[in-house]
């Protein structure tokens, strides 16, 4: 076979899995959307799910993944900027370094199942806190502290090394350096992780089974207190989310339209994530024009 | 004479190896000095000792004497800070931060604590006239320093240096990544700047050398071969190497 030839051939079958990929995603896409958005409306999003009655809707269950969403966020963001500060510009090259780096890798790929349970053992059991927000907020910080660490390290390790000693040979400390110079210039690729892993967090169902629990409670949207268990700010309450809903929905839902409102639920969340991704995108090159060319 | 900055006995070892084998080299007041020699010859390392810049990489070693106007760098109680300020650095590369001219410039005074917007706004324009660079960035001076052109980025930065009102400038090869023009206003620039401020340069121009420094120091291999006025080095160096280098024998 001629070097010619042999090109062709590495391209046509590289075009062909391309190709398969995407029809696999845009498959699996269009028949969620054409089976689920049909489904959606205002009163659909806007009243809440019914257990034996047809026509329940969403409205709690997209609520409690915004909020839980947030509450994972506050957790995680804080810690995973430190760790990722601290890996990224003061970790030695040393043994203790790379167990840390290890031990976040290990973290990231443990099944969401196996954090949940855990996370429901110490958390619901042992320490009391019962199905709620704050026991899905955990575990869900679990798995988001390890991309979001990796993410914010890469992100400050690929500000270039010029910026740093251009920052300490005009007399700045490591530390204004850092927070001054090198992580504004991180900042898009820094938001670009946090709105990925948002994504990420928002579909994930299996590790709330068991800590953020699978009923939605009465909440009062006009009850602002905290600490009121039936307000929706509570983080104490449990919550089901829209992916465990789904979840739920066609595991034992006895509603005459399940099919439906799993279908529909569904074209929501994936829209949703959808979103995320291209906010992702759109935020990201933003900002980066915003620091590199004209303001 | 006794020079602004002195350095005696200067060795400087990365792990093992000797990259400086003992050299006394001092620089005076008001005069630009050029550091001259073959790639890898120790220039740039040598240079780094003198903002301390060297600490940033693991294992290194420095031995030897380097007092700045009689006090010791290399003293535990210096302050780090302080000493960078007075010995600013321009890079090679233009190093702007990702951020508008006008910040560029101020930062270092801004994180260096000073709240004065009207004196601020004040030192960042004579630095910008002082490098040379207000008149053409003075319209767009909230614009990126990044689009700018590379003479025009170096420019920027030797302002952010001159802006916190250093004594020494060491600039390693600050023209090498730029075209003849802006290598020239550059020129102009350090030797105008020469009244006010000390300059330690890097370069492998020897018409650069020659047109603006005062002072020559020739190093090989991490020795230093010859140091005199630039006038008697280019016309007429003592040392058989110097000569051989400057006729481009070698290196
Ligand atoms: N970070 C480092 N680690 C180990 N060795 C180094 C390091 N930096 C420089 N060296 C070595 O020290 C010697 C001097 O290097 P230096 O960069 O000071 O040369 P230079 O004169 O500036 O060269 P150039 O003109 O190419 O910039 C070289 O042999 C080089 O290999
Ligand atoms: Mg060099």
């Amino acid at each position: 076979m001629n070097p010619k030839t042999t090109n062709k051939i590495a391209i046509g079958l590289i075009y062909t899995f391309v190709a398969i990929v995407v029809a696999i995603l845009v498959s699996l896409i269009g028949y969620i959307l054409v089976t689920g958005v049909p489904h959606i409306s205002w009163h659909f999003l806007t009243s809440k799910s019914q257990s034996f009655l047809s026509g329940g809707g969403i409205r709690d269950q997209l609520f409690n993944s915004v909020y839980l969403l947030f509450l994972t966020l506050c957790l995680s963001f804080p810690i995973a900027l430190g760790s990722g500060i601290y890996l990224a510009e003061y970790a030695p090259k040393n043994w203790i370094t790379e167990v840390i780096r290890t031990t976040i890798e290990v973290l990231s790929s443990l099944p969401s199942v196996v954090v949940g349970l855990f996370c429901y053992l110490l958390f619901v059991v042992q320490m009391h806190i019962g199905f709620s927000i704050l026991s899905g907020a955990i575990a869900l910080t679990f798995f988001n502290l390890p991309l979001l660490t990796r993410n914010i390290e890469n992100s400050l390790k690929s500000v270039s090394h010029l910026q740093r000693e251009a920052g300490l040979s005009l007399g700045l400390s490591q530390w204004k350096t850092i927070t001054g110079i090198i992580l504004p210039a991180a900042v898009p690729g820094i938001i670009t992780g946090i709105i990925l892993s948002a994504g990420r967090v928002f579909g994930e169902a299996a590790a709330l089974i068991y800590t953020a629990g699978q009923s939605a409670p009465i909440i009062d949207y006009t009850n602002w207190n905290v600490f009121s268990s039936s307000s929706f700010l509570n983080p104490m309450r449990p919550a089901e989310t829209l992916a465990v809903h789904i979840w739920k929905v066609n595991s034992e839902g006895i509603t005459p339209d399940a099919n439906l409102v799993s279908s529909g639920s569904s074209a929501v969340l994936i829209i949703l994530i959808l979103l995320f991704n291209l906010l992702a995108h759109w935020i990201g090159n933003l900002l980066y024009k915003k620091m590199t060319s004209n303001f | 004479m006794t020079g602004i900055l002195q350095t005696k006995n200067v060795h400087l070892y990365y792990g093992k190896n000797e990259a400086l084998h003992g050299f006394d080299l001092n620089f005076n007041e008001n005069e630009i000095t050029t550091l001259i020699g073959p790639s890898g010859c120790g220039k740039s390392t040598f240079l780094r000792c003198l903002n301390r810049m060297n600490d940033l990489r693991p294992n290194v070693t420095i031995n030897g004497s380097f007092k700045f106007e009689g006090k010791d760098i290399y003293s535990p109680s210096i302050d780090l800070t302080e000493l960078r300020k007075t010995i600013g650095m321009v890079f090679q590369q233009p190093n702007p931060f990702p951020f508008s001219v006008y910040d560029n410039v101020a930062y270092g005074l801004k994180l260096a604590g000073m709240k004065n917007k009207h004196k601020i706004d004040k030192i960042v324009e004579e630095s910008l006239k002082e490098a040379a660079v207000w008149d053409e960035v003075k319209d767009s001076i909230n614009k990126s320093a990044l689009s700018f052109s590379g003479g025009q980025q170096q420019r920027i930065c030797i302002a952010r240096v001159l802006a916190v009102k250093p004594k020494i400038i060491l600039m390693d090869e600050p023209t090498s990544a730029l075209d003849p023009i802006s290598s020239s206003k550059i020129e102009d620039t350090l030797v105008r700047l020469k009244k006010d401020f000390t300059i330690i340069m890097v370069t492998h121009n020897m018409q650069q050398a020659s047109r603006i420094s005062d002072k020559t120091a020739f190093l090989l291999n991490g020795d230093l071969i010859e140091y005199d006025s630039t006038q008697k080095m280019f016309v007429n160096p003592s040392n058989k190497k110097t000569s051989d280098y400057l006729n481009g024998e070698f290196g």
